[in-house]
C-alpha cells in the first residue's frame, strides 16, 4: 500500500509536513502522493472525526430504509444516484435483504428530516416505501469510541 | 518521614530508589508534557486477548490454579517455546507461571542464591535486575556494555568482570534501554564462558519476539545450555499485556523446583483471568503480534533518523522499543540533559544513568508512543538542541 495512505489510515492526525518528517520525504513529495491518490479515485477526502454528542446539538441524523422498484430508465444504480445527489444525503448504500437501499441523512431538525422524506423521497418515481430511524446516542464512530474517557487513564506517564 | 525507618532492614534501607520515579512525579504534574518515557506497548490489549479474560470472568473461572499455572497454559507455553526458541520443556516440571518476568527473575535469584554469592548482569539494563540481587544478600557485578557494540556483551569484558564466587550470570536481549540484541556468534562465546566458569544463565527475554533485524536466538538452544539456563519470558511487550501481569520461567526441573517453593509461599498463583487470556495469546496472537512489531520498527526508524539529523547520536537498536542516544555530545551529563529537557520544553527522556552507571552520556527514548508524538517530541528536543547551541 501506498506509505502517505497507509500512514492516514492508521488515524492519526499529521499533517503534510508532519506526514513528510516521518516518511523521509519532503512535503512536496507528500502533496504529489496525495493528488495521485485523488486522481485514481483512491482518496475521495479527508474530513475530522467529530464528536457525535457535538454534532447533535446542531445537527439530527437518521438512517432512511427504503424500497425501490428498479424499473424505468437507469434501474437501481438511477434511483441511487438520484438520492445520492441530495445535499441532506450522507451516505446511500445498495443494500441486500429486507430492503434495497440504506441512506444516511442529516439536517437542521427533525422536521426537516420529515421533510425529505416525505417531499423529496416519496415523490421519486420507483421509491415503493421508506422506514425513517433517528440516531439517538453514539458509542463509537469511525472507530473511536466516544463514551470512554480513555482507557489508558491510569497508565504512568514514565515507568522502567 | 517518621521514624519507623529504624524497622526497615538494613539492605533494603541501602538499595537506592529508582531513578525513574522522581522523574515520573515531575512528569505526571505537567499537563502538556510529552512523554518518551513510557517502558510499556502504547498498544491496547489485542481484542481477542482480552476476550478471552472476559470470557473466563463470565463462565465463573476466579479460582486459585495449580502453583506453577493451569496445564492448559503450561503445555501451550512448552509448544510455543520449543516452536519459536528451540529447547523443549516438560509442562509438568520444567515450566512455571509467574507475576511477570520480575517475579520470575526474582524468584530464580532467591531460589538459586546463598549470601554472599555473586551475580554478573550487563548494563545499561532493566531497573530491577540489581537490587534483586541485593534482596538475596548477594553481590551484583556489572559488566559494561558500550556503543562502540551496539550494547551487545563483549564476550571479553564478561571474562574481565568475572570473580570468584560468581554463580548466576543475568542477560537480557534484545535489552531495555539499549535495544542491543546478542547474534548467535556472541551467544556461543558468552555460553562457552558459562559452561567454563559453571555459571547459571537467566535469560530475561521479554523482548525477543521485538526484534526487527536478523532472527532472535535464545542462548537456551545452544550445547549445552539447556540444563544451565532459566529461559524467562512474559506477555507484556509481544502482546500488550503489561497489566495482566502474566510470565514464566522455563529450566532444569530442580532449579525450576526450588522456583516452585518460593513462588507457592510468596504468590500461590498468577492470576486465572490472565493466565485464560495467556493463552489465547500464545494460540492466536501471533497476527497482532506481528502487526504492533511492524508498527514498533515504523517508528523506531523515524525516531533515530530524527536524532542523528538532530546531531544526537544514536545507534539503530536492533530490537525492543527504546531508542538510546548519545547526549553527551551537547556538553551536558544525562541527568542535565533530561531535567532540562523536560523543564525548557515538557519532553520526558528518561537518563541513561537510570539503567546504571554505563548508561552516562545516554537517555532513553521511548518509541511506544504515537507518530505524532515522536514527531512533536523531536520539533522540541530541536528547539531544546538551538537553546543549548546559542547558549
Amino acid at each position: 500500500m501506498n506509505s502517505v495512505l497507509k500512514l492516514l489510515l492508521e488515524g492519526e492526525a499529521l499533517d503534510t509536513q508532519q506526514l513528510g518528517k516521518i516518511l523521509g520525504l519532503g512535503a512536496d513529495a507528500v502533496e504529489r502522493e496525495l493528488a495521485e491518490l485523488r486522481r485514481q479515485g483512491v482518496l475521495l477526502g479527508m474530513r475530522p472525526v467529530l464528536n457525535p454528542s457535538f454534532e447533535a446539538e446542531r445537527r439530527v441524523r437518521a438512517v432512511i430504509e427504503i424500497k425501490i422498484r428498479p424499473e424505468g430508465i437507469g434501474g437501481f444504480d438511477g434511483i441511487a444516484e438520484r438520492i445520492s445527489s441530495f445535499e441532506q444525503v450522507e451516505s446511500c448504500y445498495l443494500m441486500s435483504g429486507g430492503y434495497d437501499l440504506l441512506v444516511v441523512v442529516t439536517a437542521d431538525n427533525l422536521y426537516k428530516v420529515a421533510g425529505f422524506v416525505h417531499e423529496r423521497l416519496a415523490r421519486i418515481e420507483g421509491v415503493q416505501g421508506t422506514s425513517t430511524h433517528f440516531f439517538l446516542r453514539a458509542y463509537k464512530k469511525d472507530g473511536f469510541v466516544v463514551t470512554a474517557d480513555g482507557v489508558r487513564r491510569d497508565q504512568p506517564s514514565v515507568s522502567p | 518521614m517518621d521514624e519507623s525507618g529504624r524497622f526497615v532492614a538494613r539492605h533494603v534501607a541501602s538499595l537506592p530508589k529508582s531513578g525513574i520515579r522522581d522523574f515520573f512525579a515531575i512528569v505526571s504534574k505537567m499537563k502538556d508534557a510529552v512523554s518518551l518515557g513510557i517502558g510499556e506497548p502504547d498498544f491496547v490489549t489485542p481484542f481477542h486477548i482480552r476476550e478471552a479474560a472476559m470470557n473466563a470472568l463470565e463462565k465463573g473461572r476466579t479460582s486459585y490454579t495449580d502453583n506453577r499455572g493451569t496445564s492448559q497454559l503450561r503445555e501451550e507455553i512448552s509448544r510455543y517455546v520449543a516452536k519459536n526458541y528451540g529447547p523443549e520443556y516438560n509442562p509438568e516440571t520444567e515450566i512455571l507461571a509467574t507475576i511477570g518476568v520480575s517475579e520470575a527473575l526474582d524468584i530464580m535469584l532467591r531460589a538459586t542464591l546463598n549470601p554472599g554469592d555473586k551475580v554478573l548482569y550487563h548494563e545499561p539494563c532493566y531497573v530491577s535486575y540489581a537490587p534483586s540481587v541485593t534482596l538475596c544478600h548477594a553481590e551484583a557485578i556489572p559488566v559494561r556494555t558500550t556503543s562502540a557494540d551496539q550494547f551487545a556483551l563483549d564476550p571479553a569484558a564478561l571474562r574481565a568482570a568475572w570473580q570468584p564466587g560468581c554463580k548466576v550470570l543475568v542477560i537480557n536481549f534484545p535489552t531495555n534501554p539499549t535495544g542491543g540484541t546478542a547474534d548467535r556468534a556472541k551467544l556461543q562465546e558468552i555460553a562457552k564462558f558459562a559452561i567454563e566458569k559453571d555459571l547459571l544463565v537467566a535469560s530475561d527475554e521479554i523482548y525477543s519476539e521485538l526484534t526487527f533485524e536478523g532472527d532472535h536466538v535464545s542462548i537456551a538452544s545452544l550445547p549445552g545450555m539447556r540444563e544451565r539456563t532459566v529461559f524467562l519470558h512474559g506477555f507484556s511487550k509481544a502482546f500488550a499485556m503489561t497489566g495482566f501481569r502474566i510470565g514464566y520461567a522455563c529450566g532444569p526441573a530442580a532449579v525450576i523446583d526450588g522456583m516452585l517453593k518460593v513462588h507457592q509461599y510468596g504468590i500461590m498463583c498468577a492470576s486465572i483471568i490472565s493466565q485464560e487470556a495467556a493463552v489465547e495469546a500464545l494460540r492466536n496472537g501471533r497476527d497482532s503480534m506481528l502487526h504492533m512489531r511492524d508498527k514498533y520498527r515504523e517508528r523506531r526508524d523515524f525516531i533515530v533518523r530524527r536524532f542523528n539529523e538532530l546531531g544526537l547520536p544514536c545507534h539503530l537498536p536492533r530490537g525492543a522499543f527504546y531508542a538510546f542516544p548519545q547526549v553527551s555530545v551537547t556538553g551536558l551529563d544525562a541527568m542535565t540533559f533530561a531535567q532540562k529537557l523536560l523543564e525548557q520544553q515538557k519532553v520526558a527522556m528518561v537518563p541513561g544513568t537510570a539503567f546504571g552507571a554505563a548508561g552516562a552520556g545516554f537517555c532513553r527514548a521511548s518509541f511506544s508512543t504515537s507518530y505524532e508524538r515522536i514527531h512533536e517530541a523531536s520539533e522540541r528536543i530541536a528547539r531544546f538542541l538551538d537553546t543549548i547551541r546559542r547558549g
